[in-house]
């Protein structure tokens, strides 16, 4: 088994969580952010898709969904930066008898709202949201979705069937919105008893209707915590903001090389400011003529200007998947990703400039952060 | 004699290490065999099992040096002294590669 390095976070330094084909691994740096320890591997061999930090309720505790290909897959924690870990006896995520479904894959892992600070939510594949109202221990399968009429008319994506982002409306206390490759969003206002699609507007590029109810392959959603009303989605081919919390969807792939990517962040402080990492295609998953550039909004989708100091500009036919970046709260905010061929890259600056965090690690799949 | 299991290294810190369980088994199943497994080592069971009872599918059972999958699965028949190895199936490399 590998050596296990760990990292030590002090209050008010950066963590980066990152999950990767084969295992977890801690990134950790002062306020700053200028040099990073990296921790781990933990979960060696594991596919970790799903990490999150749970800060609520006096906790500093790590969240990870490690899959086995041969010994399945069950949501683990730490509270001590890893240095060890749960491991339930029982599967803690599992589909209830009734169901005649397996779990396949955890794919994201979310902690409740601060009011609630035992509640949690799980997205796996095949598609479905758990919920855990003690503090993980014990979840359940939130079957207003898993029985929804047209479950049965979604189809997977390239990844799987996987409900792959879970957001939390910051003003309504019983409004969720889920998105699932290939569904679309969904959103709830009754706290998970009844769910609606919330895609207008949303291109199915692989559809003969291209703007169906449902039935998109959606790649990521966020949402502003300050201002809920806008929300940025990045497609299987096009890139929208809304300015009604979902309801409408509005094209802003203006000036970027491609409407193709996985993953958007959006600023924790303006809502305004985006990045996302546009892909050549869906043939050709590659960063678009070898050159790794980040484009970054900061008019709301209006214009996108690449950054690219500090990133490989010759040769670099890279890959940055859904979950693959991440922002930080601190000031200025750090943005962070990973991609398919295991490196991490960091900005301090809000993307103006970038530096190699990490390199040779396994395919990177999931990039988190946290401020302890 | 009783019925032997032979735990793979990646289960057995959920068995209090132990490489080998024995427990006494009237002969039945590979099912009922089973049962008597998860009593010795409760952790065991999700690891092995799916949410359908089903034995997972990079996951091979051999009972007598004979794979359960090709002889009946859990109705396999096992003898009150067989031996049981689980054992990850040598797919490392074959599963789909997640490309979203």
């Amino acid at each position: 088994m590998p050596n296990v390095q760990h990292v030590s976070p002090k209050p008010g330094d950066t963590l980066v969580l990152v999950g990767t084909m084969k295992g977890a691994f801690l990134l950790r740096a002062d306020a700053r952010r200028r040099t990073w320890e990296v921790g781990g591997p933990y979960f060696p061999g594991h596919v970790v898709y799903a990490l999150t930090y749970d800060p609520r309720g006096g906790r500093r505790r790590i969240w990870a969904g490690p899959n086995s290909m041969h010994w399945g897959g069950m949501l683990h924690s730490s509270d001590d930066f890893g240095q060890s870990w749960t491991n339930p006896v029982e599967g803690n995520v599992k589909f209830p008898q009734g169901t005649d479904a397996t779990l396949k894959q955890i794919w994201q892992v979310v902690p409740g709202r601060p009011s609630e600070p035992d509640t949690m939510y799980c997205g796996v594949e095949p598609a479905a949201l758990f919920v855990s109202r003690d503090a993980g221990q014990t979840w359940s399968l939130v079957e207003g979705l898993w029985n929804h009429p047209q479950r049965p008319k979604w189809q997977p994506g390239g990844g799987g069937l996987c409900l792959h982002t879970i957001l939390l409306d910051p003003e309504r206390p019983a409004t969720i919105r889920v998105a699932i490759s290939t569904g679309g969003m969904y959103v709830t206002e009754d706290d998970g008893a009844t769910w609606r699609p919330s895609n207008s507007g949303v291109r199915a590029q692989f559809l003969p209707d291209k703007y169906p109810e449902f039935g998109q392959c959606v790649h990521k959603v966020v949402q502003s915590k300050q201002r809920p009303a806008r929300m940025f989605l990045q497609n299987h081919w096009g890139l929208y903001r809304s300015d009604d919390r979902g309801e409408t969807w509005t094209d802003i792939a203006n000036g970027v090389p491609s409407d193709f990517g996985f993953p958007v962040a959006l600023h924790p402080g303006t809502a305004d400011t985006a990045w996302i990492v546009p892909l050549e295609s869906d043939e050709f998953r590659c960063t678009p003529e070898g050159k790794l550039r980040v484009y970054r909004t900061r008019d709301a989708g209006a214009h996108w200007d690449a950054l690219t100091a500090g990133l490989p500009q010759d040769g670099a036919y890279e890959t940055v998947l859904r979950d693959g970046m991440s922002v930080d709260t601190q000031s200025p905010v750090g943005v962070y990703f990973g991609t398919r061929s295991g490196k991490i890259f960091g900005s301090a600056d809000e993307g103006e400039t970038w530096s190699l965090l990490a390199d040779g690690l396994p395919p990177v799949i999931a990039v988190k952060t946290a401020v302890v | 004699m009783p019925l032997l299991f032979l735990i793979p290294g990646a289960l057995r810190p959920l068995a209090d290490q132990r490489a080998e369980i024995q427990a006494p088994f009237g002969g039945g199943s590979l099912g009922q065999a089973l049962e008597v497994l998860w009593k010795e080592a409760p952790a065991l069971r999700d690891r092995v099992l799916t949410e359908l009872d089903q034995v997972r599918p990079h996951i091979n059972v051999f009972v007598d040096g004979c794979n359960a999958r090709d002889a009946g699965g859990l109705t396999a028949p096992v003898a009150p002294n067989a031996e049981i190895v689980l054992l990850p199936a040598v797919s490392g490399g074959s599963r789909r590669v997640p490309i979203c």
